[in-house]
């Protein structure tokens, strides 16, 4: 068992893989991930992108993974889906994907495993875009050049739903004006590159939304975007959750966007979640030093300016030297030898999580 | 630190009121072409009649959306483009007052040495064929400042002012990160003594933990060499961080130009207002607060009738639709351009 899978309740240590035994019984709960190990094996050596991170998703919610570039965010979704590039591959934990299904009636809760799946097998690919959706962070990256807007949509439709070519066209028109896109019966027949960047990203996402999934996985859908598209579309995927009721899992790097959507949200550092929490505690009682530097570290809108930023030192470690022990020391204002070998998951709250072995003692 | 600007003038330093940069009306069109002869079908007004001026020491930061025309102003300063028509006067300390887009070449070049730019991409604006000093000396070479060892202590004595080893010196860009790279960067548009420099999105490819230590490096920069920036960006919690007034673009055109505090606090044109409600709120307490704005922005090469931003904005009118605003001051050293700009009351940035 890795050192970071305790979390110590009333002094009683207590293995956080126990604490998801007892918490697995919520209905709500969606997906869980346990302990997931995504490496990269390249010639220069071992990439640990994703080095054992656990968290759930539950329906109607929306989780947050927020963290820099190289932090394992992406990797950790592409896991989800089982679309990690090679050479990456998922070397441990489990993903368990909680399927809801209506039989006579009643309605049955299966598990899959997402980790044991072919990952190019039947399966998956039934859950691939239909149950599970992906929006990516460029779209124009993301959609085909040469096939208009309505055939890619159309594409997922029929591939998923027994349904024939009137009825799809049907459908991804209805689709096209849920997300807002003026004249859906002629932007059905345009090219991408004849749309906005805003546009384009209404149109990624009512294909991602066309089969209604249960969960969409949305890797940084607005950082290409300008500032009040950006609000459009944040405003557009918390209405169609209300509308639609499936979970959301966004990943971003801005702060801002998690204060905005998330309920839940998991902080990431160099493969590792370092804290999670709901969203109203992790910003006003932030545990991990990390945490802590990052909200600092941000200019807010109407704070005094002209002052000096409280800069987190030096910069994220390559991904071949991670720092052994706690892996955030090296640039830690509160780094203690002796103390910081092996930081511990502290439970720290209800729900809240930290993995600093000095979180109890960081001052408010 | 023994690097000090040749041309210090602690006159001009100590009268932070003084101008250093005027631009006046400037325009820059793009033709769009078509068919087999290159006919002419229609122009992008990229710039459409911009006028501002930046005050020695001070930074003035240039806000809009992409595709407003920041980065084409910017270019325009730094006559990476000719413009179609208006003036950009500097305040040269060897050759005086001068129209950047009339002078010939070599005087173009004792100018060049005052203005400098850095870029936003540290990835792509440095030639990964070149060693750091062969990059950050490469000004120095040019100008004929420095060469041979001498050269070296300059470059090491930069690289160190940006916060690189000079042991660096001898390797590719390729070896360093984005935080790095932009240090890099920052350290070749220091390496002549500029008096300007135009910080076109210096830290929007950065990562979040590193953009502070960038911001805080300029400011450092500014202090310690009396530099004045003209601050190009899109990310409005960092302009208002780092600037000391603000210009607010819009499809080619300056909306609202003032102090920074003012700016944010108490907008007066109604885009303003509109782009500090959409930046996402930094407490979930505030979730849902956001101004969502309807509509894209519009076309520079096919701009509505009237006041640009009108068939966005939620307080037009008539006359709105009709008639062209022009920036105006409507209070000293604030200037707008929105017929109603006295009568609205805007929501600017809670403090």
């Amino acid at each position: 068992m890795a050192y970071g899978q305790y979390r110590v309740i009333d002094g009683s240590v207590q293995t956080r893989d126990m604490a998801h035994a007892t918490r697995s019984t919520s209905p709500d709960l969606l997906l869980e991930v346990r302990d997931l190990k995504t490496y990269f094996f390249l010639d220069e050596g071992t990439v640990r992108a994703v080095d054992g991170v656990s968290f759930e998703v539950f329906r109607g919610r929306t989780l947050g993974i927020v963290g820099e570039s190289g932090c394992g965010k992406s990797v950790t979704a592409q896991s989800i889906l089982r679309i990690v590039p090679r050479p990456g591959k998922i070397v441990g934990g489990e993903i368990i994907y909680y399927r809801r299904r209506r039989r006579d009636g009643s309605t049955l809760t299966e598990q899959i495993d997402l980790t044991k799946l072919d990952p190019t097998g039947e399966e998956i690919r039934s859950i691939r875009g239909n149950e599970i959706a992906y929006i990516f962070q460029e779209p124009m990256a993301s959609l085909s050049p040469v096939h208009t807007i309505g055939h890619q949509i159309c594409e997922v439709i029929m591939l998923h739903q027994k349904v024939n070519k009137r009825e799809a066209r049907a459908r991804a028109i209805d689709m096209l004006a849920r997300v807002g896109l003026p004249q859906p019966e002629q932007v059905i027949d345009r090219y991408p590159h004849q749309l906005s960047g805003g546009m384009r990203q209404r149109a990624v996402i009512a294909i991602a939304l066309s089969c209604r999934p249960s969960l969409l996985i949305a890797d940084e859908p607005t950082t290409a975007l300008d500032v009040t598209t950006e609000a459009q579309i944040l405003a557009l995927m918390r209405e169609l959750q209300r509308d639609f009721g499936m979970a959301i899992m966004i990943i971003t790097h801005n702060l801002g966007v998690i204060a905005e959507m998330a309920d839940d949200v998991v902080v990431m550092y160099l493969g590792k979640e370092v804290e999670q929490a709901p969203v109203e505690e992790l910003f006003d009682n932030p545990r991990h030093p990390y945490t802590r530097a990052l909200l600092r570290s941000i200019p807010k809108l109407g704070r005094k300016s002209r002052t000096r930023l409280e800069a987190i030192e030096g910069m994220v470690p390559d991904p071949f030297s991670v720092p052994a022990g706690c892996a955030f020391h090296t640039r830690c204002r509160y780094y203690t030898p002796g103390i910081c070998d092996a930081p511990p998951y502290l439970q720290v709250g209800p729900k809240h999580w930290a993995r600093c072995s000095r979180a109890m003692e960081l001052d408010k | 630190m023994t690097v000090q600007p040749e041309t210090v003038q602690p006159a001009a330093a100590a009268r932070p009121s003084d101008e250093l940069l005027v631009v006046k009306d400037l325009k820059k069109y793009f033709p769009i072409r078509k068919g087999f002869f290159g006919r002419m079908v229609g122009q992008v007004r990229a710039v459409d009649g911009v006028s501002f001026s930046i005050c020695r020491g001070e930074t003035l930061g240039l806000v809009g959306e992409s595709g407003c025309g920041k980065t084409t102003t910017a270019r325009l300063i730094m006559r990476g483009y000719e413009p179609t028509a208006g003036e950009i006067l500097f305040n040269d300390p060897n050759l005086g007052w001068v129209n950047i887009p009339t002078l010939d070449k070599k005087r173009m070049k004792q100018v060049r040495r005052n203005i400098q730019m850095i870029f936003q991409d540290p990835y792509s604006s440095l030639n990964p064929r070149m060693t750091l000093l062969q990059i950050v000396g490469e000004p120095l070479l040019v100008h004929g400042v420095a060469k041979g060892s001498e050269l070296r202590d300059r470059v090491a004595e930069l690289l160190r002012v940006v916060g690189l080893r000079p042991e660096y010196m001898v390797r590719y860009p390729h070896a360093f990160s984005g935080g790095q790279r932009q240090r890099i960067g920052i350290a070749r548009a220091l390496a002549l003594h500029p008096q300007l420099v135009v910080c076109d999105e210096p830290v929007s490819a950065l990562d979040v933990s590193i953009q502070a230590q960038i911001l805080n490096l300029l400011q450092d920069l500014q202090e310690q060499f009396h530099l004045t920036y003209l601050f190009v960006a899109h990310d409005l919690s960092v302009v208002e961080h780092i600037s000391d007034r603000v210009a607010v673009m819009y499809v080619g055109k300056l909306v609202e130009v003032g102090e920074t505090e003012q700016v944010f606090h108490q907008p007066l044109h109604p885009y303003t207002e509109a782009l500090l409600g959409a930046v996402p709120k930094p407490h979930p307490r505030y979730r849902g607060k956001q101004i969502i704005l309807k509509g894209e922005v519009a076309s520079p090469a096919n701009p509505p009738s009237g006041c640009y931003f009108h068939p966005r904005c939620p307080y037009a009118v008539e006359r709105c639709r009709v008639e062209t605003p022009p920036l105006r001051e409507v209070q000293p050293g604030r200037l707008v351009s929105c017929h109603r700009a006295e009568e609205l009351q805007l929501q600017g940035v809670a403090v």
